[in-house]
């Protein structure tokens, strides 16, 4: 136990006096004023105002991690579907995954206000465009998993007569899972950017609606403290997403 | 009666020949060896038997049943011991139950009977990356035993062991087959193997793949490493080098 935590502190230690090297540059470069004090705040500064506004954050935040949670379940559960259909059927693969690819390529701030004229200010657009940035990681990760089973084990089933169900649900899904997890780390991150952007566009409370708020009375230093509040929500989240895998797939154990 | 019989069975992939009117037959209880080099089509033989791969020409008959190209009657073991790594041993041993439609409760529980016979005990709940190759390729052998106690395929079952672990598996190997009574065909390229463990031995080889020749090993079952140095074995071994230079 006292050996592991040893461990830890070693391994992260590079990357934890990073983090405090550039904080303290930081600071310095703003208490001796290099930069104006009203553009870049000092890391004090943004750690004051985020105490002072932890409440109202918190509650905007609220908002933001329930669209977050409703768009990457719907998401994942879309991208495992599409994902499933393709493989079943080799002719979906080949006439779908090209549409998909070209849905990926429309940036996402672009299809944002056309969601919020057709589905107004609510929920419901926030919703849309996580589902759209989350699935498609989801999709092609699984895929890959499925390809990646092994083409003998396949054979054994096949020799005990197993059907095409038996030989996805034994084989090709267990395979998918290690695929699967590390796309569902970059789809949470997504998740949070995608409410993020799309409160921007128009919505009455979120973390993004606050952003625009503090950026329209130049309120850097809340700026900045939103801004950091939202990477450490995705760094938890992703954090979570390893701690499931480790749950779901204990295999990996050493 | 015959467990199994390959009748004339023929093979080509487009242009290229595999297999020529190759012949085989496996009666109850024995086990016997088809030793060939390697690129004499020998998996090829093996997946048609076991109804992967359909022949050009030719019948595999199980029991007097004609049961070519379909799968699920015989049990394969294939190359490698394919193990899953996300299963525990006593759900990779139960595979095939699963497969055949048992719940997976009563799976283990009939699965469970057996890990002490085949020297697995303790080993149910471990995932296969914590077991020696020795100890999985048991745990493969009871996996396809649970399939069918009757006719069994083994590719190549002790390859990819190595030498010492090998000698004491060819010993557990004997021994247990003693007791279980599966008619065998197994594939080896290890002539000293083919002549401990087999009855019969088919030489397979050429190209196309060919059966040249077949031999006997009188000698009884089960066999003891001081098999291995008696001239018996000796002169059974000059017979299959010769054969094979031809």
């Amino acid at each position: 136990m006292r050996k592991k935590l040893q461990n830890t502190i070693r391994t992260k230690l590079p990357s934890f006096s990073a983090i405090i090297g550039i904080l303290v540059l930081w600071q310095i470069v703003s208490s001796i004023g290099l930069v104006p004090k009203y553009m870049l705040p000092s890391p004090a500064e943004v750690i004051v105002a985020f105490l002072n506004e932890f409440p109202l954050l918190m509650s905007h935040m609220r908002v933001t991690l329930v669209e977050a949670f409703f768009g990457l379940i719907l998401g994942t559960l879309l991208g495992f579907l599409i994902a499933v259909w393709m493989e079943r059927f080799p002719k979906v693969y080949q006439a779908i995954y090209p549409v998909i690819v070209i849905t990926q390529t429309v940036p996402t701030v672009a299809i944002a206000p056309l969601l919020v004229l057709w589905l107004g200010y609510g929920i419901a657009p926030k919703i849309v465009l996580i589902i759209i940035v989350t699935f498609f990681p989801i999709t092609v990760g699984l895929l890959d998993g499925f390809h990646s089973a092994d083409k003998d084990a396949v054979q054994l089933l096949r020799s005990m007569g197993a059907t095409k169900f038996q030989i996805f649900y034994q084989i090709k899904l267990p395979s998918s899972l290690s695929y699967f997890f590390a796309s569902l780390k970059i789809s949470v991150s997504y998740s949070i950017v995608g409410a993020v952007i799309s409160e921007w566009l128009g919505g009455f409370k979120g973390l993004g609606v606050y952003m625009t708020r503090v950026k329209k009375s130049y309120a850097f230093d809340k700026m900045f403290a939103v801004i950091f509040l939202i990477s450490a929500i995705s760094l938890l989240l992703m954090k979570l997403v390893g701690y499931l895998k480790r749950r779901c797939m204990p295999w990996e154990e050493k | 009666m015959n467990k199994l019989t390959i009748r004339n069975i023929s093979k080509s992939f487009g242009e290229k020949e595999v297999l020529k009117d190759v012949s085989v037959v496996l009666k109850e209880n024995e086990l016997v060896c088809l030793l060939g080099v390697s690129g004499a089509g020998k998996t090829t033989l093996f997946n048609i038997i076991a109804g992967l791969l359909a022949p050009d020409c030719g019948e595999v008959m199980l029991e007097g049943n004609e049961v070519t190209n379909q799968a699920g009657n015989i049990s394969y073991m294939l190359q490698k011991d394919l193990l899953l790594p996300y299963k525990t041993i006593e759900d990779n041993v139960s595979l095939p139950l699963i497969i055949k439609g048992m719940k997976k409760r009563d799976a283990r529980n009939k699965v469970a009977e057996y890990f002490e016979e085949f020297g697995l005990e303790g080993t149910q709940k471990l995932y296969p990356a914590s077991l020696s190759g020795g100890m999985r390729q048991r745990a493969a052998l009871l996996r396809t035993y649970l399939f069918s106690d009757q006719v069994a395929l083994l590719d190549e079952p002790f390859s990819a062991l190595d030498m010492i672990t090998k000698g004491k598996i060819h010993r557990w190997y004997l021994e247990i087959m003693e007791k279980i009574k599966l008619s065998t065909l197994f594939i080896t390229h290890d002539i000293d193997e083919a002549i401990l463990l087999s009855d019969r031995i088919y030489l397979l080889t050429g190209s196309p793949g060919q059966i040249t020749k077949e031999i006997k090993i009188e000698e009884k079952r089960p066999r003891d490493d001081e098999f291995l140095l008696t001239s018996e074995f000796l002169n059974y071994k000059k017979e299959i080098l010769e054969s094979l230079q031809e």
